[in-house]
């Protein structure tokens, strides 16, 4: 039932904001920080609750479950359950949810009850699609979140908003459609073996296909979670939908869009195609890496300061990819350690540069430049997660890349190479943004206002969470061991492919 | 006709009186509030005689009129839009000059003539119950005749109504000359039997190209978009949803006769058909700047989808082409009500630019706006989304990839046009007047239920599914070929019985 609760209250909050913006501007951010805080408490009392749980050595992977049937024409159930990899991906939505009211603070100020209904919808929408074990219902989800990206692009967004936003629900729409045809194949294959219609992710598992019909199905999911990802030749919609986007959107945008695909691949893909996947390892080794290297390129060439964080995802991302694709424990834990990091770190620098544009009204680094003297403190935070972001060692990012290289290195040690020469470009960037914007002479004469209490206090927690993750790391990758363990079971052992190759 | 007869014809006898009720009222006293309140009390009053006849039927009434669930269901449907249509007509004819009772008068003609239609069983009344409906369309289209506009559609859809009409007749007769006999089911069986006569594929060509016609598909579309344009806006609501349900059941009722389903060359046609209508539909659109026109392209795109569901066949077809029915003509008769809410005394509000804004100046309505349009374009929580599914996966249970690849694309590039009404209505930068009109009370209360309708069963579809899944299926089915019902109920148990499925996997 704390899983229902988890997808109504921004729901219902969102609801609240849109009705209360009539009386007061204020009493919709105040509704949107409960629902997210009290999301996030109900969280951390289902991860505290999943820690006995995996310690009582528990029989199912799923902590939590909820089942109730919903269209019983199709076999449709409302089928919630969360294991380790979806609790940790509810905690950075909650984490982010909550960093992103508080970001858009004084940022938003017109239509404030509709931008929260937005805000608190597509929360809902992005916690549905983690929470999901029924595919009619990821589906849902996974539309369901899309409209109010839409909408926060396409009103508060900057200049080129509109082209931005269409562009975005274009590509994620076509790629979902194709989805939903894949799914519609799978359920209807199921159905011929078994005689039994269900969108179950529990029966569908066991789906007898041939490989042919394998490959097509397998198809249609990976377009959609690869445009999501997103992998490089369907990438163009990221840096345009990331920098138009008002600051929450970018944060949500590169937080947790992107996670849904990667998600997706892990819960999806990999346990209910194995062998087609296990075909298409080699491109996908060589997308991811080409990904790395192509986001680490782009982004030293920007001079918007959003398009280049934007970049820095599509690099990121990379190695994510790299990591599912590794087949074996460390590349997994890698790409779940990246996702969550990457999370925390790009969704801070976009906040940092949300803060900075709504001071100096520009993303332009080229107008930026000696900011150190008039914002040490705004400078200092930047420079610590760019420093993240670059994969400092002792810092969050380091720990999953370094596991993904880990992982990669035992499939093949010229894609790793390729890989790290990926982090040393992202040196290369990160160390390039702060020098150009924090470093150098105050051309322009910047006066500008330091970090202000509140955003000190949106900070410092995601600091402390990147420390904490380089530094101690293993909770999460506790937490994420069993599902971990059953996932590589469904793909089939790694050592089965070993003994093959 | 026996008296039980007469009961089952209920509706269709109610609603030809009121007709000729409102008709006798207006010679008394010219009267708008009260010819639009008998309107909606005889449209009513029908609507609860086919809740009443329900325990009568299935039965044949003479050899022209079949009234079973499935006639009963789509006279359900129907009705109840027509008295939306009431409902939105009085406020927006309540601005205009002239006598507007009349209106009405031809409303409740169109809507008997739309019923004999999802009841008719014979060539013949579905001949009837079609010219019954053109007829009052006419009139309906040009009812505004001092704008040009009108004039011009209604000039144009009486021409062509008429050369559509005269190409069914002509069809009707040569497969009258062929099998001396025009009840569909006896059409169907003869047909099957022997195939190749040499009349009845003629017959059957010009029989499509008529009805083709009157659903507005490719290549029979072209004028859809004029007379959209110009009919006034609640009269384009009803040629778009009433009429066009009416004449897809009968669509529906014809093909789904055993015998006809061996016709691989009749499916290839609709396939062909299909495609067209999707591209062209959502191709054209994407020119427009006017909302009734991309609206009216719109339908076109609809129908082809409906049309691949159509060519699926089995019985999940018929249900996903009923279900995609009732979400087109929720959400249509909602789209063209914002539509009238929003039309001046002078003319529709069709430009996109009347549209500019209109989240910051009349929430509400552009709320109901953008909740229709996100239907539309089948996005999740509405009921456009499960009907495209319902279709989706008519289309897959038939391993009609190649067709649902077209859908799915085609739906992507009509997202564009959706979006760009959407576009509009949240525009910051509008520099659009704010229209003054208040919207009349039970205009608002009317889109509000629509829209009700459509979250709730986009939400939670079961009761809908249910009931279409019980009643929209053609009782000649029924009768003919138990497996279809049998199918149905195997469907119905199998997905709900987890247990059952973790046994047949053991």
């Amino acid at each position: 039932m704390m899983l229902v609760w988890l997808i109504v209250i921004p729901l219902v909050a969102g609801m609240l904001a849109w009705l209360t913006a009539r009386w007061s501007t204020q009493l919709p951010r105040w509704i949107s920080l409960a629902a997210a805080v009290l999301d996030l408490v109900l969280t951390l009392v289902l991860w505290m609750r999943s820690g006995s749980a995996v310690a009582a050595g528990a029989a199912t992977v799923w902590f939590a479950e909820v089942d109730w049937t919903w269209v019983p024409r199709f076999g449709i159930h409302f089928h919630l359950g969360v294991d380790g990899l979806s609790l940790l991906m509810l905690g950075l939505t909650c984490v982010l949810g909550l960093m992103s009211v508080l970001c858009s603070w004084t940022e938003i100020r017109e239509q404030v009850g509709f931008f929260h209904f937005n805000l608190m919808w597509m929360l809902a929408g992005i916690a549905g699609v983690f929470l999901a074990l029924d595919l009619f219902l990821f589906y849902f989800a996974w539309e369901l979140m899309l409209i109010p990206m839409y909408f926060l692009i396409a009103i508060w967004g900057h200049e080129r908003r509109i082209y931005a936003a269409i562009k975005f629900l274009l590509f994620t729409q076509l790629s979902g459609l194709l989805m939903l045809i894949a799914i519609l194949a799978l359920y209807f294959m199921h159905y011929q073996t078994t005689g039994v219609y269900t969108f179950q992710y529990g029966d569908l598992l066991g789906a007898q296909l041939t490989p042919e019909a394998e490959r097509w199905i397998m198809l249609g999911f990976v377009l959609a979670f690869a445009v999501k990802l997103p992998v490089v030749p369907l990438h163009t919609w990221l840096s345009d939908a990331h920098s138009e986007a008002p600051t929450a959107g970018s944060v949500i945008l590169a937080g947790l869009l992107l996670k849904t695909g990667a998600y997706g691949l892990l819960r999806f893909v990999l346990p209910l195609f194995p062998h087609a996947a296990h075909e298409v390892t080699p491109v996908a080794l060589v997308l991811a890496v080409l990904g790395i290297a192509y986001g680490a390129v782009m982004a030293f060439a920007q001079t918007d300061l959003k398009r280049l964080v934007a970049y820095t995802s599509v690099s990121h991302l990379g190695f994510v990819l790299l990591g599912i694709f590794s087949w074996n424990p460390f590349g997994l834990q890698g790409a779940v350690m990246t996702m969550i990091c990457h999370g925390l770190s790009t969704g801070a620098l976009f906040i940092l540069v949300g803060a900075l544009q709504e001071r100096t009204h520009t993303r332009d680094m080229d107008r930026m430049g000696g900011l150190w003297i008039t914002v040490p403190r705004f400078s200092g935070a930047a420079l610590f997660f760019a420093l993240a972001s670059l994969g400092l060692p002792g810092l969050g990012d380091f720990v999953g890349e370094f596991l993904v290289l880990l992982g990669a290195y035992q499939l093949s040690v010229g894609i790793t190479v390729v890989a790290a020469l990926g982090i040393l470009a992202s040196t290369l960037y990160a160390l390039r943004m702060v020098q150009r914007v924090f470093h150098g002479e105050n051309t322009q004469r910047w006066q500008l206002q330091d970090l202000s209490p509140r955003e000190a206090l949106i900070i410092a927690p995601m600091i402390a969470a990147l420390l904490w993750l380089g530094l101690y790391p293993q909770p999460i990758l506790n937490t994420f061991a069993p599902a971990m363990h059953n996932l590589l079971r469904e793909a089939n052992l790694p050592a089965v492919v070993w003994q093959k190759r | 006709m026996t008296r039980a007869d007469c009961i089952t014809l209920l509706p269709l006898i109610l609603i030809a009186g009121t007709s000729m009720l409102v008709m006798l009222a207006i010679a008394f006293t010219r009267n708008h509030t009260l010819a639009a309140r008998l309107t909606v009390a005889g449209l009513l009053a029908a609507f609860m005689s086919v809740l009443a006849v329900t325990p009568y039927v299935p039965r044949h009434v003479t050899a022209l009129l079949i009234m079973d669930r499935y006639a009963l269901f789509y006279m359900g449907v129907i009705i109840a839009s027509a008295v939306t249509v009431a409902v939105l007509s009085y406020s927006y004819f309540e601005q205009q000059e002239g006598h507007c009772e009349e209106l009405y008068v031809l409303l409740s003609i169109a809507t008997l003539g739309c019923l004999v239609l999802v009841a008719s069983s014979h060539l013949m009344s579905s001949f009837l119950g079609l010219e019954i409906l053109s007829v009052s369309l006419y009139a309906m289209i040009a009812y505004l005749k001092e704008r040009k506009q009108s004039l011009e559609a209604g000039i144009k859809y009486l021409v062509l109504g008429a050369a559509s009409s005269a190409f069914l007749l002509f069809g009707m007769a040569l497969i009258y000359a062929e099998l001396g006999t025009m009840e569909f089911s006896q059409v169907a069986a003869a047909s099957a039997v022997q195939s190749r006569l040499a009349l009845l594929l003629p017959g059957i060509v010009l029989i499509i190209t008529g009805i083709g016609f009157k659903l507005a598909v490719v290549p029979f579309h072209l004028w859809t978009p004029d007379v959209y344009e110009g009919a006034p806006a609640p009269v384009t609501a009803f040629i778009a949803t009433v009429s066009k349900t009416a004449i897809f059941a009968l669509l529906l009722r014809v093909l789904h006769q055993p015998g006809v389903h061996q016709s691989r060359t009749l499916f290839a046609v609709f396939a062909i058909i299909a495609v067209a209508s999707m591209l062209a539909g959502n191709l054209l659109a994407l020119l427009q700047t006017n909302v009734k026109r991309i609206l009216a392209y719109s339908s076109i795109a609809h129908f082809g989808y409906m049309l691949v569901a159509f060519v699926a066949g089995g019985t999940m077809a018929v249900e996903a082409v009923t279900f995609y029915l009732v979400a087109y003509t929720v959400t249509t008769l909602g789209a063209f009500g914002v539509v009238t809410v929003l039309s001046g005394s002078s003319r529709d509000a069709d430009r996109l630019d009347d549209y500019q804004g209109l989240f910051w100046r009349r929430p509400l309505m552009a709320g109901i706006f953008t909740v229709m349009l996100l239907s539309l374009a089948g996005i999740p929580a509405t009921m456009g989304f499960l009907a495209k599914f319902y279709v989706l996966a008519a289309g897959a249970s038939a391993t009609q990839w190649s067709l649902i690849l077209i859908l799915v694309t085609t739906s992507t590039i009509g997202l564009y046009y959706y979006l760009r009404i959407l576009v509009a209505l949240y525009s910051t930068s509008s520099e659009g007047e704010p229209s003054v009109q208040p919207v009349a009370r039970v205009s608002g209360f009317v889109l509000a239920v629509l829209t009700a309708f459509l979250l709730w069963f986009g939400l939670y579809p079961a009761p809908l599914l249910d009931m279409i899944q019980r009643h929209a299926v053609p009782s000649v089915a029924e009768i003919l070929t138990p497996e279809s019902g049998k199918l149905s109920l195997h469907i119905g148990s199998g997905g709900v019985s987890l247990p059952a499925s973790g046994e047949a996997r053991r």
